[in-house]
């Protein structure tokens, strides 16, 4: 997939900026209706990197969802480069919190999907075998999703995003299920591709650290229904280092932004992950 | 199950350290069958079957070949495994030749016209095994247009109605009012819309296989996870790839139970389908001979087509687990 990528196409392509405009959002529940967005207000300029943080149940693969265009929001609009968002498009690529692998296709298949549903598969094979060797699977291309872990599906599930080259990448808790080690390879992938492609990306995470890592702005959300609590912009040069003072201290001050004492850090994600 | 069985006969073999360990279950299977050669042979008939040497020949012969498998099985490798896994089955056949000769034949409990001893079948195998070919072949052409026509087009409606909300309106309450009636209730309006008694029989035949694949695949359709057309409509696919790369296949396990209850269907009309004045087939035969009380070859058609059925049962099966390897713990 890096391969494909040369100076000139970076500087062709044309990243999505992405505005989110006064977004309510409910869903009929037992009969009544649940409020999940309130007024999401949200402009991200081409080529950001913006990290969502909240708590569980909030709304964040909701919001996704609408600015992939899957859902149409219940009032407010989306536009991505100045356009209404009323369906999916390929250039704007989601990358589902569930892996959702098709599990009658090998993990080449799955991944080569999209290429193929838009007929460019045969010019770009290449990019698939990229892909999976980006996240590490290149052996496993002949594997059916059942006899993958939970981990290597969200990988693959991530090599399947990427491969469509994406303009605006929105990821789901894409290192959710991954042990510490993987996620900070995987992150660090992630980070060179997005260095490199400078493309739009929104990530939704309940790690802290992670977005604190990655992201060039972070926006806090609060519980059901959400409204963005608080903003920071991380202007500090990448790669980052976990223990940079400047990190700590933020951490510190979204923690306590999401009601938590600095010292119940590493609870956020017990509670936001059950 | 069928693991455990040979374990526990294989380790029957190895506890014996001789060169030539018995096969405890072989050598009493070989008993079972000698004994139905023996009693075959040693009393008489009450009434005159023919061919009672030849399946007291065929038997005997059988029980030999065991005798010899119940000291050799274990050298055959899988092949060998295979016979000592149907090992009991074995012993249960033997038996029931001697039951079936001493009730029929020796003792006629279960008389003439209506029963028939085993010899009964196979005299008519030897007798009549050339008409009984044709009838097979007319009875499989039968079958296979029917049957062929039929899930194809029973599939299509099934994606159709599984995917279209439009199709599905008109075509699910029709589905469901029709699918219910025996195809044979249809035999008089097939008469008047069908040039030929074929074409008609054909009919017969395809829409009794083909309404349960209707009805299955469009369950099957109607009941994929939505999450994988989010997944396609993401990666851009038009709503043609999501019915062919995602409905079709996420519904093949439903579609291939519709196909196994439309191929069981098809074998239960297929006698009636060939009343509609065929000149062959096994369902002619059968009939045909009923007229005369020539139970015995009704019987011998009915263990053909038996035999007929559960062969492309299997080679269903064969295909499925090539086509739905990809399931959890499905092999
Ligand atoms: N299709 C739906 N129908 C009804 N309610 C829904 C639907 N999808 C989501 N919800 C509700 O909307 C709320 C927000 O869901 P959402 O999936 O956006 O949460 P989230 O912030 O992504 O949570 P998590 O961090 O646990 O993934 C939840 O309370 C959920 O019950
Ligand atoms: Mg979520």
């Amino acid at each position: 997939m890096t391969s494909a990528i040369t100076p000139l196409n970076v500087l062709e392509r044309r990243n999505i900026a992405v505005d989110i405009h006064k977004v309510s959002h409910h869903f009929d529940l037992f009969g009544t209706s649940l409020p999940v967005l309130d007024t999401i207000d949200l402009a991200v300029a081409p080529g950001e990197f913006v990290a969502l943080l909240g708590p569980s149940g909030c709304g964040k693969s909701t919001l996704l969802r609408l600015i992939a265009g899957l859902d149409r929001p219940a009032t407010g609009d989306i536009r991505a480069d100045n356009r209404l968002v009323t369906a999916p498009d390929r250039s704007r690529i989601l990358a589902f919190q569930d892996p959702t692998l098709f599990p009658w296709r090998t993990v080449w298949w799955n991944v080569a999907t999209g290429l193929e549903a838009q007929g460019t598969l045969e010019r770009h094979r290449k990019r698939v075998d990229d892909a999976l060797a980006l996240v590490r699977l290149s052996e496993f291309a002949t594997a059916y999703p059942h006899q993958l872990s939970g981990g290597m599906a969200q990988r693959v599930a991530l090599a399947r995003a990427l491969v469509n080259d994406p303009k605006l990448l929105l990821l789901d808790e894409p290192f959710g299920k991954l042990d510490s080690f993987t996620r900070m390879g995987m992150q660090s992938e992630l980070l060179a591709l997005w260095l490199q492609q400078a493309f739009t990306a929104i990530l939704v995470t309940h790690d802290i650290e992670e977005a604190l890592l990655l992201a060039s702005r972070v926006i806090v959300l609060s519980d059901r229904p959400a409204r963005i609590l608080h903003e920071l912009t991380i202007d500090l040069d990448y790669p980052r280092r976990r223990d940079d003072p400047a990190i700590i201290n933020l951490r510190r001050e979204i923690a306590g932004e999401l009601g938590l004492e600095p010292a119940d850090a590493p609870n956020i994600q017990k509670r936001a992950v059950s | 199950m069928s693991d455990l069985t040979q374990i526990i006969e294989a380790g029957k073999l190895q506890d014996r350290a001789s060169p030539w360990p018995l096969w405890t279950t072989g050598f009493l299977a070989a008993c079972a069958w000698g004994l139905g050669a023996i009693v075959t042979i040693a009393f008489p008939d009450v009434v005159p079957w023919g061919a009672t040497q030849l399946f007291a020949t065929l038997i005997g012969a059988g029980a030999a070949i065991l005798l010899v498998l119940s000291f050799v099985v274990q050298r055959l490798g899988a092949g060998g495994r295979l016979i000592v896994h149907y090992g009991p089955w074995l012993i249960a056949l033997g038996l029931w030749f001697t039951f079936w000769e001493i009730s029929t034949a020796k003792l006629g409990w279960l008389p003439k016209p209506f029963f028939s001893p085993p010899q009964g079948l196979l005299n008519v195998y030897v007798v009549d095994w050339q008409r009984l070919l044709l009838c097979i072949a007319y009875t499989l052409r039968l079958w296979a247009i029917g049957f062929g026509s039929g899930i194809v087009v029973g599939y299509v409606i099934g994606v159709a109605l599984g995917w279209s909300r439009g199709v599905s309106y008109w075509g699910m309450p029709v589905l469901k009012l029709i699918g219910p009636v025996p195809a044979t209730a249809w035999i008089p309006c097939t008469f008047f819309f069908f040039p030929t008694t074929f074409a008609a029989s054909c009919f017969i035949v395809a829409l009794a296989s083909g309404i349960p694949v209707a009805i299955l695949t469009a369950s099957g359709v109607g009941a994929v996870n939505r999450s994988y057309y989010d997944v396609g409509r993401i990666l851009g696919a038009s709503n043609w790839y999501l019915i062919r790369n995602i409905a079709v296949p996420a519904a093949l396990p439903h579609v291939f139970v519709g196909l196994f209850m439309g191929l069981y269907y098809s074998f239960a009309v297929l006698v009636v389908a060939e009343m509609l004045g065929a000149k062959y087939g096994l369902g002619w035969y059968i009939q045909f001979q009923t007229a005369y009380s020539a139970y015995a070859n009704v019987y011998a058609a009915l263990l053909i087509m038996a035999f007929l059925c559960a062969s492309i049962v299997r080679l269903l099966f064969a295909v499925r687990d090539r086509l739905l390897g990809w399931q959890k713990g499905f092999i």
